[in-house]
């Protein structure tokens, strides 16, 4: 008897099994074709089959040569369960089953440690979804008709100043500014979140675009989209739209070059300009940008060779926070003239508090937005143990934040946005009025952008394959074959639809706690059903 | 909802005049209460405009307590009322042992105006909190021509119980802020009956609570003096004394801060960076409750406004003596029936009714 060589991989150790039914195969051949990983292979195996092929029943039992489909067992070429293969099969013959046992990633660190995309896989919190609004409106006062009532659903974006410190003289019995503010924009406390070209397709940033500047100019919601690390087209920036995006600034720098050669030129100023700092699926981990994703349009915007991008974990010259201050917002809110709001993103981190407030005490009150971004963000790309090992949830963290803000008389005087997880059971209006009502002015949310388009990724393990570049859907691939699986219009017009619910969803919420605006902080309408949760938000606890 | 009303007169009037005012609206409420704060003041205190008066309901005992505590701070008693109840049987109220209306000299060294306000709140806060820890007292105003009763019980009783419907010309004002209810969404306490009271500035307001974090997240931390929670009405003559008397903005701009401007609206107007600037800073003061105020302003005037979606009404009437603001218009119609119904005002959501001394009523739009 051979050997079994028990060192090799099997099948049966990878995350997901391919079942494959021959009976019902036509062996067209879409599901090999339609396979980006390479995970499956036609193959001829010898069969008993037994036949009968008579009027009567006559069954013959004889070895006939077959094709089948196989899986491959590889540590690279592995099934990641998108389920493409099943998408594109016109029989139902194949599709991809969840091995409860898989042994792969204990296997495959042969080159060193694991990366992927998606987010955390352990430690998934839901956390919101066992707060529920509880102060309902019965009686004591109305509640609002959300399909009648007006709602002002806006957030503001920029350093707003303590009342005593608005700049004001009485000039026949009216109130003028005697001096500059500092610049606040008041936006939809929905915030598309920064996703770059090279972590998405062109196509993919592309059809959030699109949805963003059809919100705005079509339905009347001012969303913001914040450009991702890596810069913009140029077109855009020199464009009127610019004034939808955010410019993000992160530690690699990337795409700046291009960026400031086209200020000459920008018609309008940006919606603000994002400094990342960190991001809650990997902090203390800078930008990564696998080679394969390097693409030569990707080049060219980000004025580097093919090679795996990687950003560094902090700003380099920035050893603390008033150096930050000082050097980053000072000379970005200089670039644009003071006139546009500039923010930062941090990842949601034990310190988070200590950071908010240092900004919040900051003299030249320059920091126009604090961006927390939790442990169940996503990323394009990211080493495995970052993802599932470090980071912090979002919920508690931008309570802490607002309640230190309070404690010194300075609630939202620093708009506090909340990221990470927004929309990660479906309902992202729902998770934006209880973070709202925990005292954040609004929410950014990316991968359920990511989603609408197409993307099949969950956290058991699904896909999570944006670092390879061979995205199944054509969202986090630079491969032109790849990306044409996209439909960009329809995919900006699931965003916006979601956008459309999201607004009335939002409206739902705010109407029978009577709210015609967002109810920042309002904590006494959310009721928790989880006691430690409600202790530790001072919330009420019910049952 | 808590029915408001409010007399402005050229002729000092009792209180029996606020009670005929707010009676008649009583099917809308629970007459669980009395309030009222008068001010422009006459009879026994007409002398006395420019002393301090304090208003308190206390025990034997508090009575001891706060007499030594004025003294101790050198305040010298100028006058006093003391009512003298009628105690007849089967009266709806739950009485204080002691009522006490006292005028006060102040202390030496306290010429100017600004040190006096200050003194008079620190005083007044000092008192709350030593009779609020002994539990023998409440104090409700310490301000110049400014008197405060509230009390538990039937209305019609505790006017009966303090001889208000005597007429007796002791207690006279030109100004009166009164609402006849006591009962609120929480516990029972004296304090939670409005109008509210607050260096000179009166406040009521029907509507319910939906401001108590915005004053625990931002509100309290703006003056030391905005202490509590026992109603919303307390809150929003915070907000009022905040906006008028600590950030010296026009009246108009109370409005501006209560219930902003929809964006779309502001974005229109040519002052929107102001508007927008005070929306912003501000945030935490906007009103999104049913809520319609009536207030007192230290000068005397007094004005009306409503929330942003009109939630809550108010009428105002006016012949040549006096304008008055109520709740419900049966109450307009019972103390001023032969007034030209036609000059009443039913005020819109995005408008401020000022009615200055002279009694000319300015309608001013937000």
């Amino acid at each position: 008897m051979e050997t079994i060589k028990v060192q090799n991989v099997a099948v049966s150790d990878l995350p997901w099994i391919i079942q494959h039914d021959p009976s019902k195969c036509t062996l067209c051949g879409s599901c090999v074709a339609g396979c980006t990983f390479n995970a499956i292979k036609p193959v001829v195996i010898r069969q008993s089959v037994t036949i009968s092929e008579g009027v009567q029943p006559n069954p013959v039992q004889k070895n006939e040569v077959r094709t089948v489909i196989k899986q491959v067992a590889s540590l690279t070429d592995f099934c990641r369960g998108c389920g493409m293969c099943e998408r594109v099969c016109p029989n139902d013959a194949i599709k991809p089953v969840l091995n409860p046992t898989p042994r792969k990633d204990l296997l495959s660190r042969d080159a060193g440690p694991i990366k992927r995309g998606g987010r955390t896989n352990l430690n998934a919190m839901h956390t919101l979804d066992k707060i529920v609004v509880g102060r309902i409106s019965q009686m004591t006062d109305p509640s609002l008709d959300a399909n009648r009532h007006t709602f002002d659903i806006r957030a503001p974006f920029g350093r707003v100043l303590d009342s005593k410190e608005i700049p004001v003289k009485v000039v026949d019995g009216k109130l003028k500014l005697t001096k500059k503010v500092p610049p606040v924009r008041w936006i939809y406390p929905l915030i598309f979140s920064d996703m770059s070209i090279g972590a998405l397709s062109t196509r993919a940033w592309e059809a959030i675009a699109l949805a963003t500047a059809y919100l705005n100019e079509k339905c009347g919601l001012p969303i913001r989209m914040a450009s991702g690390e890596g810069g913009m087209p140029v077109n855009l920036l020199k464009s009127d739209y610019l004034k939808y995006f955010f410019i993000q600034i992160a530690s690699g720098h990337f795409g700046w070059n291009r960026i400031i050669k086209a200020m000459p030129y920008m018609k309008t100023d940006p919606a603000g300009v994002l400094i990342k700092i960190g991001q809650g699926a990997k902090p203390g981990d800078g930008g990564l940008l696998p080679a394969a994703k390097v693409a030569e349009h990707v080049q060219a915007i980000r004025g580097v060779p093919r090679a795996t991008l990687s950003s560094p974990p902090n700003h380099q010259g920035l050893y603390s926070i008033e150096e930050s201050v000082q050097k980053m917002h000072l000379s970005l809110n200089a670039a644009f003239g003071f006139r546009v709001p500039v923010a930062i993103k941090c990842a949601a981190s034990a310190t988070s508090v200590a950071v908010y407030n240092n900004l919040l005490r900051d003299p030249y009150k320059i920091c126009g937005g604090f961006f927390l971004d939790g442990i169940m963000g996503g990323t394009g790309a990211a080493n495995e143990i970052s993802l599932d090992h470090t980071g912090h949830p979002i919920v508690s963290k931008i309570r802490d934040c607002y309640m230190a803000a309070v404690a010194q008389g300075k609630a939202g005087q620093i708009p506090l946005y909340g990221g990470g997880g927004i929309g990660l059971t479906g309902n992202a209006a729902a998770d934006a009025f209880k973070l709202i009502c925990l005292g954040a002015n609004g929410v950014f949310c990316g991968r359920i952008l990511i989603q609408l388009l197409g993307c099949i990724g969950s956290e058991n393990g699904r896909c999570n394959s944006c670092n390879t570049g061979k995205c199944p859907v054509g969202i986090a691939s630079q491969d032109p074959r790849l990306v044409k699986r996209l439909d960009v219009d329809r995919g900006a017009q699931k965003i916006v639809d979601y956008v459309l619910a999201f607004d009335q969803e939002l409206k739902k919420l705010m109407a029978p706690i009577g709210n015609s605006s967002l109810p920042v902080g309002r904590s006494d309408a959310l009721v928790a059903t989880d006691k430690a949760i409600a202790d530790q938000l001072g919330i009420q606890y019910a049952c | 909802m808590c029915r408001i009303g409010s007399i402005k007169s050229t002729t000092p009037v009792s209180p029996s005049k606020a009670l005929a005012l707010m009676l008649p609206q009583q099917e809308g409420y629970d007459n669980s209460g009395f309030a009222m704060v008068m001010q422009d003041l006459y009879g026994i205190f007409a002398p006395y405009k420019d002393k301090p008066l304090l208003s308190l309901a206390c025990t034997k005992e508090g009575a001891r307590m706060v007499e030594e505590y004025m003294d101790s701070l050198g305040f010298a008693q100028l006058s006093s009322w003391t009512p003298v109840p009628d105690k007849k049987p089967g009266l709806d109220i739950v009485p204080m042992p002691f009522y006490i209306f006292r005028c006060y000299d102040y202390p030496a060294h306290y010429d100017k105006f600004e040190d006096q306000e200050a003194l008079l709140l620190d005083t007044r806060l000092a008192l709350r909190k030593m009779l609020t820890e002994a539990g023998e007292g409440y104090v409700y105003s310490f301000w110049p021509d400014v008197l405060t009763l509230k009390e538990i019980g039937d209305p019609h009783d505790i006017a009966t119980y303090f001889r208000l419907w005597d007429d007796n010309g002791a207690l006279m004002a030109k100004n009166i802020i009164v609402q006849c209810r006591q009962n609120t969404n929480y516990a029972i306490v004296r304090y939670a009956a409005h109008p509210f009271f607050l260096q000179g500035y009166t406040l009521c307001a029907n509507g319910e609570n939906t401001f108590t974090t915005k004053n625990s997240q931002l509100q309290k931390s703006l003056n030391r003096g905005y202490i509590g929670f026992e109603s919303d009405s307390q809150n929003f003559l915070y907000t009022l004394h905040y906006v008028h008397h600590e950030l010296k903005w026009p009246l108009n701009y109370y409005k501006h801060v209560i219930t902003p401007l929809p964006f779309t609206e502001m974005e229109k107007r040519e002052d929107k960076d102001v508007l927008l600037s005070i929306r912003e800073s501000l945030a935490h003061l906007e009103i999104n409750g049913p809520n319609t105020i009536i207030a007192g302003l230290p000068d005397g005037r007094m004005m009306t406004c409503c929330d942003s979606k009109k939630l809550r009404p108010i009428v105002i009437g006016r012949d040549d003596n006096m304008v008055c603001m109520s709740s419900d218009v049966v109450g307009l119609n019972y103390i001023m029936p032969d007034r030209n119904v036609a000059l009443d005002i039913y005020p819109g959501e995005r408008e401020t009714i000022v009615v200055n001394n002279n009694l000319e009523v300015e309608r001013w739009r937000q």
